[in-house]
């Protein structure tokens, strides 16, 4: 594992990659995806420290993380489904009733 | 049959599952089963009170481990006493009314209500057997949930302020007592008590400093739910918004809760705190009978009025409890059970015209009499149990806890509750004549229908009760009796600990003044608060409570 | 027999729970009206058989407790479902069945027609039960059941015609007062339960227990205390002064009820209640001058309104609180047996006065109705002449009339007498006998007047109905004229049962029989100081001669001003208006409570609604809400509801956060 650095900077390329797409996106599967590009990108730091440390709790980690982001995956679709029902709409802005 | 208890407290959530099964449109399938599950929980908890025996032992006993986090000890702890026995069974008794008496006043998201109604049975339930400080508070805090939905999603027009300001009152009493549970657990854990079963606490010695703070939280949580002047505003508001069930059970129920708090535990627990704050508390239910007894007399709202009048009913069973002896607490009891039917009646009687002619301003009615005979007897028959008519359930509570507070060093206030029975009588009565006598004139009113099958039968068991408890109250009173003296000892032993100098006209009474130990009451309200018991400002207020024969 | 006690109240309650439930259903009204009277009937057989046995007895046996079942024990406190026979409740109960025996049977005829006739005896029967617990009850408790069921039934009876306000009201009223009474009847027992138990450790509210522990009890101090505390319950009842305004209202009830409850048997309930107690009572000089005063001054005081009223059954009502005036000075002067003789003879004339003008109403509504006049049918005004028309009512008012006016040899005469004797002879005010006795004496010239007032507007002269209506006045029917005359010959011949000792004539069979009963009360008496002043016969015989001098003065004045020359009343009118308006406006004594007590009340709970409970505690408890919320409004800003707005929040803390890791 000599060149962990060239890991890292994939995977903080996709993080920033997938950070940015959230903030500026509107429409809400793109900002989805986008949120599974970061997810992804912390899994593959995961897996490359995993193998740079000869430890196997990363690639523990990342299978929660896989199964957590399933989980999310399911309930944040059904979500924008319901949404998309009410509103006939998944651009974030008009998402905007979570306010007091 | 040794878990009969349990069975009974949790048998409403089988019933839960029950309903989930349902089809939320099938409503007439969904009020049925709920109505066959609480008849069936009354009849379980009928072989509680077959298998009670007359003592003062807790019986039906289940202890066993639930929680244990670090210090904190949990136990599933329960058991029912003679204080708490008609309390279950009251519950259990009211819900298959209540329930009966939606199947028409509720006609949307029948399966949610039911649900509610299912939950709150088991709240109570629990709040009445548990020996557990913690499954107190748990089943204290469940109850809260289905109300404030109850009222907030069933009620009427202004139902969302009053079940925020239902919940929110309670709420803030409820934390407080949560603070107080907590340190009287820790002082419990340095006096070497493992758990928070509720028995041990008893025999705790705590300073009077500690034992005021903490009586007082505890006695506002109370308080507050009771409720007892000034902290009652929440009654009226969430009794005109409920729906009849839910004030059914608010009334009949829920605010026993408080009352019954007092006896079980603020009071047993923290004595010498209660002895000293009895003058106040007793003021204050002073204050509370005659204050809503006068405010019930200008209400419009018929509701409004019996919320009133509740609070000023629940005055006279503070006034009870705090006089400390057994007949003053048996009324007090007593006046619970009675209470909990003949308002429990007067929500119904409210719901049944509400239903109607869904107004409940006194001005739109008038005359109904002519109109329904049966309807005019059955209110005539509650109203009179709500004045304490001899014959009625009303009068054996009322008398024995005036008698009892008269009795103790509470005379004075005695004498200015005593006038609450004329006051409740005006109110009462006038009314009952502005609703039932006179003229038959508004045309909305000439084609009203008497009372029907089903409400005739939710009607039938609260009269039978109302007379079978004014004319033959011995078995209610001969089960508590046992567990009252116990804790009236219990308090008395400690207080008399906590006094040094005995009374020095003990013996010998003055004849003269009936009011002979009032200057003593005086002394207990200026005494300075946080002296330890041993010292002598505790003295003066022990020694009245102390009649003679109390020491024979 | 005296076994059997019990069935004395369970007879009219049976007849209650038959006419209550079924009563609708039956319709038919003779069995009705049958079934209400033969129970209470059957209740007069059982007190006669009662009697009897009890006249077999020496007297010192003549007292037995029954209890059926036991009802309120708690800690100290025990109190028995029990009845008590002894000489006065025997009386009571012959008095209260015989009487009601008879008001049954004429309201047969009297409410014959009326809408809710099965409502009307189903409560009076138990009106009957309630009043039988009351003069039962062998503790104070169950005597209560009885004293607040009897103001339960007086409630439901004036309300009867519940459709018009007035009715309502009074009942309402009636029911109101009485719990003031029942307030005062509360604490007087607290005090002696609590007295008694915290002193002597004797805890009871037996009248049997009490009467055997009352030679514990001090003169005056505690004693005074409770049984002023009984007095206002008892003044409450039996409509004495302060609390007399309810019963000249409740003649909104039909005719039999007035005669039967505010007549007979449920406003003597309070001079029963200190017969009853006589023994506690004697103890406290202050409480026997107040009854005394108070019992003479509301005789004299009714007595005056009326004079002055003119509906019939007002008259009658007022001379019912002028009656039980006399009956409250009789107690108050020692004179209990003399009290309960009174209480007896005046059941008997005033029940057949209530009733004969209850006769006289329904002939004249009868004739009225005829010819669709709507003429107050009570109206004395209305009347006149009709001693032609309705002979037997005449005959058994009038003798009715002479009784209570007190003129020798009917029964009225006798208790009178005897009550005005003992308030000029008693050991216990000293100086204010003569003064009592002097109001007293005043009070039954007006009473003389009043009534034979009535009597002759009513029964003499001119016949003022509406002409139309003349013909179809008449008699009515046997069913109503045979209590009449029953209790006629009552009023005329009772009072031989106890003729005062100074006749000589027959013995005083009346004080013989109550002797049991008082003579314990009138042994604590003996001991007042002013004892030994014993006037002689020759003032007795004076005093005897000028109060029948002071009746007849009375019946004279009477005579002259409606018989002879009737425009002296009007005459009078116009010399005194000032007078006369405050007279037949009953002294504006209701309107004086209305200012005093009633209408303060309701400002004062609109106050404490409107203002304490709405804007001082919600104000707070909404206060503190709001400004909870205050806060948050400025908070909220935060809380934009834009999805992007907090994913940059948090970014931005993540940054801010690596930030600090990394440059710290």
């Amino acid at each position: 594992m000599e060149n962990l650095n060239s890991y890292l900077i994939v995977s903080a390329i996709l993080f920033t990659i997938g950070t940015i797409g959230v903030l500026t996106r509107k429409n809400v599967i793109v900002i989805f995806m986008c949120i599974e590009l970061m997810l992804n990108a912390v899994n593959l730091t995961f897996v490359a420290f995993s193998r740079y440390l000869g430890n196997l709790d990363g690639q523990v980690f990342v299978f929660f993380i896989m199964t957590v982001a399933a989980a999310e995956a399911a309930v944040g679709l059904a979500l924008i489904i319901a949404f998309f029902n009410n509103k006939e709409s998944i651009d974030v802005e008009d998402i905007n009733i979570m306010k007091w | 049959m040794s878990n009969v208890l349990s069975l009974t407290t949790f048998l409403p959530i089988l019933g839960v599952l029950l309903l989930l099964f349902i089809p939320k449109d099938s409503k007439g399938v969904l009020r049925n089963v709920t109505l066959a599950v609480t008849v069936v929980t009354f009849l379980v908890s009928l072989i509680i009170l077959n298998g009670f025996q007359t003592n003062a032992e807790f019986q039906f006993v289940e202890n066993v481990p639930w929680i244990a986090a670090g210090p904190f000890v949990m136990r599933y702890n329960i058991g029912i006493d003679g204080i708490s026995l008609w309390l279950v069974i009251l519950t259990t008794f009211i819900m298959p009314i209540a329930v009966l008496s939606t199947y028409t006043a509720v006609e949307e998201k029948v399966k949610e209500y039911m649900i509610c109604l299912l939950l709150l049975e088991t709240g109570m339930l629990g709040a009445f057997i548990s020996l557990d400080l913690f499954l107190f508070y748990i089943f204290w805090e469940v109850m809260l949930i289905p109300m404030y939905f109850m009222i907030g999603i069933w009620g009427g027009k202004n139902k969302i302020y009053a079940a925020v300001k239902f919940f929110i009152y309670t709420m803030v009493g409820s934390l407080l007592m949560l603070v107080a549970l907590v340190y009287l657990y820790f002082q419990g854990l340095n006096a070497g008590i493992t758990d928070f079963g509720l028995l041990h606490f008893f025999s705790l010695k705590l300073d009077m400093a500690t034992q005021i703070w903490l009586f007082l939280a505890f006695a506002f949580a109370f308080a507050i739910k009771v409720p007892m002047f000034p902290l009652h505003t929440w009654l009226p508001d969430a009794h005109t918004e409920a729906p009849t069930a839910g004030s059914v059970i608010l009334a009949a129920v829920l605010l026993k809760m408080g009352t019954y708090g007092y006896v079980r535990f603020a009071i047993p627990l923290f004595p010498e705190a209660a002895h000293k704050f009895a003058p106040l508390i007793a003021t204050l239910a002073v204050i509370g009978i005659i204050y809503a007894a006068l405010v019930a007399m200008v209400q419009e709202d018929v509701k409004k009025l019996v919320a009133y009048s509740s609070v000023a009913h629940l005055g006279f069973v503070m006034l009870g409890v705090f006089a400390f002896n057994v007949e003053g607490i048996s009324g007090g009891m007593l006046q619970m059970i009675n209470h909990g039917i003949s308002t429990g009646a007067l929500f119904l009687i409210v719901g049944f015209i509400y239903e109607r002619r869904h107004t409940r301003l006194i001005t739109d009615f008038g005359g109904l009499s002519k109109q329904m005979p049966i309807f005019a007897t059955v209110f005539m028959i509650v109203t009179f149990s709500s004045v304490g008519l001899p014959g009625t359930n009303g009068f054996v509570g009322e008398f024995l806890i005036l008698l009892g507070a008269f009795e103790s060093q509470l005379r004075w206030w005695t004498i200015i509750a005593t006038s609450g029975v004329i006051l409740s009588a005006v109110y009462m009565l006038w009314v009952f004549q502005r609703v039932m006598f006179g003229e038959l004139d508004n045309p909305k009113n000439q084609k009203l229908p008497d009372l029907n099958a089903r409400e005739i039968a939710i009607m039938v068991p609260l009269l039978v009760m109302i007379f079978f408890m004014g004319l033959y109250p011995k078995p209610f009173i001969d089960k508590m009796d046992p567990a009252i003296k116990k804790l009236v000892a219990q308090i008395r032993v400690s207080s008399v600990n906590a006094s040094v100098i005995p009374s020095p006209n003990q013996t010998m009474m003055p004849t003269g003044n009936p009011g002979s130990s009032m200057p003593a009451g005086h002394q207990v309200e200026s005494a300075p608060a946080g002296h330890p018991a041993a010292e002598a400002p505790a003295a003066p207020h022990g020694a009245p409570a102390v009649n003679p024969h109390e020491q024979k | 027999m005296f076994d059997n006690v019990w069935l004395i109240p369970l007879f009219p309650l049976i007849g209650f729970l038959i006419n209550g439930l079924f009563g609708k259903k039956i319709k038919n009204e003779a069995v009705i009206g049958g079934i209400g009277t033969l129970m209470i009937f059957l209740s007069f057989l059982v007190s006669c058989g009662i009697l009897m046995q009890m006249i077999g007895l020496p007297p010192e046996q003549r007292v037995f407790e029954k209890v059926l079942f036991p009802w309120i024990h708690s800690g100290n406190f025990k109190a028995d479902m029990a009845f008590l026979v002894d000489p006065l409740s025997v009386i009571m109960i012959m008095v209260v069945t015989g009487v009601g025996s008879l008001i049954h049977l004429y309201s047969i005829g009297y409410m014959h027609g009326e809408e809710g006739f099965y409502r009307f005896f189903a409560y009076l029967n138990l009106f009957c039960m309630s009043m039988l617990l009351l003069v039962l009850g062998s503790n104070m408790l169950v005597m209560f059941i009885g004293w607040e069921g009897v103001g339960l039934c007086s409630y439901l009876l004036i309300g009867y015609y519940f459709h018009k306000k007035s009715a309502g009201d009074a009942a309402k009223k009636a029911f109101v007062m009485n719990r003031v009474g029942d307030f005062g009847f509360l604490i007087g027992l607290f005090t002696l339960y609590w007295w008694f138990g915290s002193n002597h450790n004797i805890w009871t509210v037996n009248f049997v227990e009490i009467k055997a522990a009352s030679h514990l009890l001090p003169y005056s101090g505690v004693v005074t205390f409770a049984t002023l505390c009984f007095f206002v319950g008892a003044t409450g009842k039996s409509a004495q002064i302060p609390l007399f305004t309810w019963l000249p209202d409740a003649m909104e009830g039909p005719t039999p009820v007035s005669a039967l409850i505010h007549a007979a048997t449920m406003v003597t309930a309070g001079v029963y209640m200190i017969g009853r107690m006589s023994f506690v009572f004697v103890k406290s000089p202050e409480t026997m001058m107040v009854i005394a005063v108070v019992g003479a001054a509301t005789a004299i005081f009714a007595a005056t309104i009326g004079t002055a009223q003119n509906d019939i059954k007002r008259v009658l009502a007022y001379s019912t609180v002028s009656q039980l005036g006399f009956m409250f000075l009789a107690m108050g002067v020692g004179a209990f047996s003399a009290g309960i003789f009174h209480l007896m003879t005046h059941a008997f004339f005033k029940a057949c006065l209530f009733l004969g003008s209850g006769s006289v109403i329904h002939s004249m509504h009868h004739a009225l109705h005829k010819i669709h006049a709507h003429d107050d049918a009570q109206d004395m005004r209305n009347m006149g002449g009709l001693r032609k028309a309705m002979p037997i009512t005449f005959l058994t008012f009038l003798v009715s009339t002479i009784a209570i006016s007190g003129i020798p040899g009917f029964s009225g005469f006798f208790s009178k007498d005897e009550i005005l004797w003992m308030a000029f002879a008693n050991p216990y005010h000293g100086n204010l006998n003569i003064v009592l006795w002097a109001i007293g004496a005043i009070a039954a010239c007006f009473t003389a007047f009043y009534m034979f007032r009535l009597v002759f507007m009513t029964f003499f002269g001119e016949c003022r109905i509406n002409p139309k209506a003349k013909g179809y006045l008449h008699e009515s029917p046997l069913v109503i004229t045979i209590p009449l005359m029953v209790l006629g010959t009552l009023a005329a011949v009772g009072g031989y049962l106890g003729m005062p000792k100074i006749l000589g004539m027959l013995p005083n069979y009346f004080e013989h029989w109550l002797d049991p009963v008082f003579e314990l009360a009138n042994e604590y008496g003996s001991t007042y100081a002013h004892h030994g002043a014993h006037p002689s016969h020759a003032i007795e015989w004076g005093l005897m001669g000028l109060s029948v001098v002071i009746a007849l003065v009375g019946i004279a004045i009477a005579f002259t001003m409606y018989v002879k020359n009737t425009e002296l009343p009007g005459k009078f009118v116009a010399t005194f208006p000032t007078l006369h308006r405050v007279v037949y406006n009953k002294w504006y004594v209701d309107e004086l409570y209305d200012y005093i007590f009633v209408n303060p009340c309701k400002a004062f709970g609109q106050f404490l609604w409107k203002g304490f409970d709405v804007l001082v505690i919600d104000g707070v408890v909404n206060g503190v809400a709001n400004v909870v919320m205050g806060f948050s409004g400025i908070f909220r800003y935060l809380q934009s509801g834009l999805i992007y707005n907090y994913a940059f929040s948090m970014v931005l803390g993540v940054v801010v956060m690596l930030g600090y890791f990394i440059f710290k």
